[in-house]
């Protein structure tokens, strides 16, 4: 079977041999690399290591987890400096020499090593304006939708909230917007409700004057490490970014306006 | 002395995953001031996990489908130990929970006529379960999350309970601390939800996260409630077996739901092998038949592969241990093999299962729509639980309400998958409800500050045996220890020798605990976070075993060995176990209630 190599005992104790991890420790005044030298065998991931490390020599390292199977977006990591998922990242698809660098998102305030603090996420969240659904008017008191036109949707509402996109958004990262900015996943999120076949609600005047849309210049770096795959910029953002355009800068719609004023 | 922070709600609702979200916008709806408290991130609980879909008959897709039939499958895959007023309220609401969830911005897959699809699932006669792809339960926090958010409702995420408060004998509040700094806080209530879920931790091989330690089950025990049918622990028949990091990571019922089959290394589809009596005639006689069923055939029966998950898992058990399973010690589950019914069969096995195609290719490097995957049994629920009343979630203590995992009566001797999301939402509501309802009705109890400064002490204790006490023992040894031992000794096979040894084990173990000891800071430390789970671990585990001595029969979740049938004598009662007076663990006998005629009516019609 593919992938299965030489082992083929159900503990995985053979083909274990020692490996660095270069692990941040620190708070929110600073922090420095620790290495630690930990067994790694077959199949194991990142967290796996981590893990190790805490049950071997030190007990009080300080991770986000959960799931363990990529489902929860807890553990996100940077890891050799990638934004990844430290449960989806097997130690077979890093570089077999050297140690692994495991460091916290740091687009995010570090709370203690590799746990931050992403309340911004949450806060972002709640100012937008919420799903306002059509009145139910199918025969028995609620809706109909076809597949074809929730594909879409159900794409966006993949996302695991894992914020690894928001990590390595420029806007966020290095200019640290977050007060100006939602990111790209509440873009996801805002697009999901926009596109949704039964809401009602208009959400373009706040993503244009409240939610920094105008900020993203696709360079699509969230869409790249997105672990769900959502092709975030692509099918969210620039056609939020579209809306946007439409609704205030098309030359008729403005004329128009001048008679009927926006809402 | 240690400092505290205390914070006033009408309601307090510990743990956010699917019942403890729908409880708090219940509670918040009816007017209350509510707190809901959570261990992770807002929206990561382990209702995340959830992937095969919700349970509810409202016969979008087989019109035949009505909450008399919901409610015989339910009970009949309780083995009749459920408390039956629960599992009727939860047959006749689930539908309207699945439209409200709709209502709030669900999206499900839909019905070529653009209703609410619907999917089968073992041991439901109809396709019942409503459902996302197989990221049902993803789908269903994110939609309570959203809509909770906007609700007024207090989230404090990252924070354990550590212990009720009480005056007399009612509940009146919560002491827990923030993981993130490790500061006390004590929520005064006039009432208190628990939604902490499951026990999954006290187990080697679960498909369970670290959050799941039977904290709710050991507040409610220590605080003097009941718990009912702690015997019942769920093994799902298909986990990942391989690499080893991820062993016990659920793979979908879906799967099978969708055509997947099991086969031993010979080939054989074995489950054909062992088909129970009592649901004889409405299994597939042959191989045509059970794809005939899966794939919408409305008069074909289902496959052997969709009987009930203790069933399945038994099966899979006994393949391995014959030596007939598959390298890794599991067996195959096939769901590439429809290439020879399905056209583009790839394509339709990404559409359907995206989550297990993403799963298996990142952590095992195996290609689901090209080769079998391997699996077996991991612990997945448990069944027991809070005893609660079936209509207002109530416990044995006044104002101590319970809902989802782990509350118990629903389900009884074994749960359906996709019971467990509706009984989310159904109980989730009701416990909201009606702790929203006592909440007004008895006002505000006193809170009593030795309770609270006692519970402290108790909770640091670990660190005084630490650094500036010589170390004490390793918390992470004692809990790896402990799911060794109930692994080995009380899980999907039974004996009554094995499980006394475990009784005493545990009693070692917690001598071990006792003495546990933490260095270091008190922000985010794990060690410390594990010797407090450690305590509500230990006491869940006790409570399994001693359960599942009393009960000297097989049935539903529970086999026994050395009693391998049903016993007329043993369905005649369910265990409750409750701390005695010497502080000691008792097991008591409860007569089952019996049922009314109209219900039993309904059961026999569904025989």
């Amino acid at each position: 079977m593919a992938g299965q190599t030489k082992n083929t005992s159900s503990t995985g104790a053979s083909d274990r041999a020692p490996r660095t991890f270069r692990v941040w420790r620190g708070d929110g005044q600073g922090g420095k690399f620790h290495d630690y030298s930990t067994e790694v065998g077959e199949g194991m991931v990142v967290l796996d290591a981590i893990h190790q490390i805490q049950a071997e020599s030190a007990p009080d390292l300080a991770c986000r987890w959960n799931c363990k199977a990529g489902k929860c977006g807890s553990c996100s990591a940077e890891i050799n400096g990638q934004p990844r998922l430290m449960c989806m990242t097997r130690m077979d698809q890093l570089p077999p020499e050297g140690p692994v660098t495991v460091e916290p998102m740091r687009a995010f305030p570090a709370i203690r090593d590799l746990v931050t603090d992403v309340s911004h996420n949450f806060r972002a969240k709640k100012s937008i304006k919420k799903f306002s659904p059509r009145k139910p008017d199918a025969p028995d008191g609620t809706w109909r939708m076809q597949q074809a036109d929730v594909d879409r949707v159900q794409e966006f509402r993949k996302c695991i909230e894992c914020f690894l996109c928001q990590d390595v958004c420029h806007v966020l990262r290095d200019h640290h917007k977050h007060e100006e900015f939602v990111g790209p996943r509440l873009f996801v999120y805002t697009a999901a409700l926009e596109m949704h076949p039964l809401d009602t609600e208009n959400r373009l005047g706040d993503l244009k004057n409240k939610h920094g849309l105008g900020y993203c210049n696709i360079t699509k770096c969230c869409t790249k490490v997105c672990p769900e795959h959502i092709t975030i910029t692509d099918n969210s953002i620039i056609p939020l970014k579209e809306r946007v355009v439409d609704e205030f800068y098309d030359p008729l719609t403005r004329l128009f306006r001048i008679f009927k004023p926006a809402k | 002395m240690e400092q505290y922070q205390t914070l006033e709600h009408d309601v307090v609702v510990i743990g956010a995953g699917g019942a403890g979200l729908r409880a708090a916008i219940e509670a918040s709806a009816a007017g209350c001031t509510v707190a809901l408290v959570c261990k992770s991130l807002l929206g990561k609980a382990h209702t995340v996990m959830a992937e095969g879909g919700m349970a509810a008959a409202m016969a979008n897709v087989d019109d035949r489908d009505s909450w008399k039939v919901h409610f015989a499958d339910t009970m009949r895959g309780g083995q009749y130990l459920n408390n039956w007023r629960m599992a009727q309220l939860h047959a006749q609401e689930a539908p309207a929970r699945v439209r409200e969830l709709e209502a709030w911005g669900a999206v499900f897959d839909r019905t070529k006529d653009g209703r609410i699809l619907q999917r089968n699932f073992g041991g439901h006669r109809y396709p019942r379960l409503a459902h996302v792809g197989d990221r049902t339960g993803l789908e269903m926090i994110r939609t309570l999350q959203d809509h909770g958010i906007h609700q007024g409702i207090d989230v404090f995420m990252e924070m354990t309970v550590v212990s009720l408060l009480k005056d007399g004998d009612r509940v009146v509040g919560a002491l827990g601390y923030d993981r993130e700094r490790g500061r006390f806080r004590v929520w005064k209530a006039k009432a208190v939800v628990l939604a902490t879920g499951g026990v999954g931790k006290a187990f080697r091989i679960t498909s369970n996260s670290w959050e799941y330690t039977g904290d709710g089950h050991a507040l409610a025990y220590e605080a003097g409630a009941d718990l009912l049918d702690m015997e019942f622990v769920q093994f799902h028949p298909t986990g990942m077996v391989w690499p080893p990091s991820v062993r016990g990571i659920l793979v979908t019922e879906g799967v099978r739901g969708e055509g997947g089959v099991l086969r031993n290394k010979d080939g054989r589809r074995f489950m054909f092998d062992d088909i129970p009596d009592n649901y004889k005639n409405q299994t597939a006689r042959d191989e045509e038949e059970g794809w005939r069923y899966v794939t919408g055939d409305k008069n074909a029966n289902r496959p052997p592969e969709l009987l009930t998950r203790d069933h399945v898992a038994r099966c899979i058990n006994r393949e391995v241990k014959a030596g007939r399973g598959s390298p890794h010690g599991g067996v195959f589950l096939d769901i590439a093999w429809i290439k020879e019914k399905v056209a583009n069969s790839e394509e339709h096995i990404k559409k359907k299962l995206p989550s297990m195609y993403h799963q298996f290719i990142t952590l095992a490097n195996i290609d689901i729509t090209k080769v079998p995957m391997e699996v077996g049994p991991t612990t997945h629920y448990i069944m027991g639980g809070v005893r609660v009343d079936g209509d207002t979630q109530m416990s044995t203590v006044p104002g101590l309400f319970a809902a989802g995992e782990v509350a118990a009566g629903l389900h009884g001797a074994n749960r359906l998958g996709g019971n467990s999301l509706s009984d989310l939402v159904v109980f989730g509501k009701r416990a909201g409800e009606y702790a929203a309802k006592w909440a007004k009705e008895k006002g505000a109890g006193t809170t009593n500050s030795a309770q609270v400064e006692e519970a402290m002490r108790l909770a640091l204790a670990p660190f005084d045996r630490g650094d500036g006490g010589g170390g004490g023992e390793n918390a992470f040894a004692v809990q790896s220890d402990l799911q060794g031992t109930m692994q080995d000794l009380v899980g999907i096979v039974r004996t009554e020798n094995e499980m006394l040894r475990a009784i005493e084990e545990v009693g070692q173990l917690k001598s071990r605990a006792a003495k546990v000891g933490v260095s270091g800071h008190r922000e985010y430390n794990p060690g410390w976070h594990t010797a407090i789970d450690l305590h509500n671990l230990l006491t869940v585990s006790e409570a399994i075993a001693r359960a599942a001595v009393e009960r000297k029969e097989s049935r539903g979740a529970q086999f026994r060995e050395d009693f391998p049938e049903k016993s007329a004598e043993c369905a005649k009662f369910n265990l409750i176990l409750r701390k005695g007076a010497d502080g000691q663990m008792k097991v008591v006998r409860e007569p089952v209630k019996p049922l009314p005629s109209d219900l039993q009516q309904i059961i026999d019609e569904n025989k």
